[in-house]
């Protein structure tokens, strides 16, 4: 067998890889048929691979399944959570600024600071705001923690912000709006951040 | 399969984890077989099997699903058993001096740990001569031979499963065989 090329053997492995070429299989088969060494070097070969091949399917033990089943993790929903997020990049992102939007918007409602849109004979009292009998108020009146008493006329809009809007036989040309809820509260702000917007285009 | 094997992926990642017992029951007994052969014990086997699943379900999220899922796990699975098999292995040197001999080194002891006498073998059943001839081989052609003639693989996933290329993959099961071969001419 020393005086065999060594790629013989090399050829033998590529046969049994089943990925030999046409001429390799060819060269190999002359040098089997008369070469005895090499031809029990091969049938080993075959013999190896076929004790091998016998060796029985081993299955495993009967509880396996529920043994893994009991050694899993039971923090699942924390993976749920985490693959959401992962799949949904923008909506997370939406969710936080809108939490953070909230946040500044909740935390400047719950500021108790009593203000009121500067206007000309408009008259403050304490926490009350009055806009006298006989008078007209030309624009605006936005009132912010503190009642508002209309007696004269308001020739705009009257918004009242955690208080309360009272008036009998009062004239406002504009819209008049209570609001209490934060929720409300939360409405009027983007409405009023939707209005600046619509007003930066026109 | 592949599609059955993929919805219950998505289902376990939606958090039903019950959806992941069909994975287990649908490969547990390959995945076990390849444990056994590579550590040639029950308790090990199922021990390092079992592992294997436990980490395919925590990484589950990180497994691509265009890709084959049985290839992803048996790579869980040889990794685990290539870790045991190291951590098992004695950590002293073959060629340090053996205290109170004369002379010798680790490796005249190591014929009478590691090898039966002839006679012994020759005894054995069929089944667990295969499996004593396997435990035999380096860990490096170990798996390759169990992947190829135990699972009956393609060289290409071996190469996938073992993250080797095919040409190394080739090399190793060509060592293997040679080395089979010779062990059971020693005979």
């Amino acid at each position: 067998m020393s005086t065999c090329p060594e790629h013989i053997v090399d050829y033998m492995h590529e046969y049994l890889d089943g990925d030999i070429s046409r001429d390799h299989e060819q060269q190999l088969k002359k040098h089997l048929q008369n070469c005895s060494p090499c031809r029990q070097h091969m049938h080993e070969l075959s013999d190896t691979i076929a004790f091998v091949k016998s060796a029985a399917h081993i299955t495993a033990p009967p509880h396996f399944e529920s043994e893994v089943m009991k050694r899993l993790p039971k923090g699942k929903s924390r993976i749920g959570i985490q693959n959401w997020f992962r799949r949904h990049p923008i909506l997370v992102a939406a969710c936080v600024f809108l939490l953070f939007m909230s946040a500044s918007l909740v935390g400047s409602y719950q500021n108790n600071d009593f203000s009121v849109t500067k206007q000309p004979n408009l008259i403050v009292d304490g926490q009350t705001v009055i806009v006298p009998e006989g008078e007209i108020v030309k624009g605006d009146i936005v009132v912010r923690n503190g009642d508002l008493i209309v007696e004269g006329e308001v020739d705009g809009n009257v918004t009242v912000i955690n208080g309360q809007y009272m008036a009998s036989t009062a004239v406002v040309t504009g819209e008049i709006e209570e609001i209490d809820e934060v929720f409300e509260w939360l409405w009027y702000e983007l409405k009023t951040m939707g209005n600046n917007v619509v007003e930066l285009f026109q | 399969m592949d599609a059955l094997v993929n919805k219950r992926i998505k289902q376990v990642l939606k958090g039903d984890q019950n959806a992941f017992s069909d994975i287990v029951s649908l490969y547990q007994h390959k995945l076990y077989q390849i444990c056994y052969r590579m550590l040639g014990n029950n308790h090990e086997a199922e021990d390092i099997a079992q592992e294997a699943f436990v980490r395919a379900y925590i990484n589950l999220h990180t497994f691509d699903q265009k890709r084959k899922f049985s290839t992803w796990l048996y790579r869980i699975a040889t990794n685990l058993c290539i870790d045991r098999i190291r951590k098992k292995k004695p950590d002293y040197y073959l060629d340090a001096e053996v205290a109170g001999t004369d002379g010798l080194d680790m490796y005249s002891q190591l014929s009478s740990d590691n090898q039966l006498p002839a006679d012994a073998v020759e005894q054995m059943e069929l089944q667990d001569r295969i499996q004593y001839e396997i435990s035999r081989l380096p860990d490096k052609y170990r798996s390759v031979i169990v992947l190829k003639y135990i699972e009956e693989l393609s060289l290409q996933e071996i190469s996938e499963i073992l993250d080797m290329p095919l040409g190394t993959v080739k090399t190793r099961i060509h060592r293997g065989r040679e080395a089979l071969r010779k062990q059971l001419n020693n005979l």
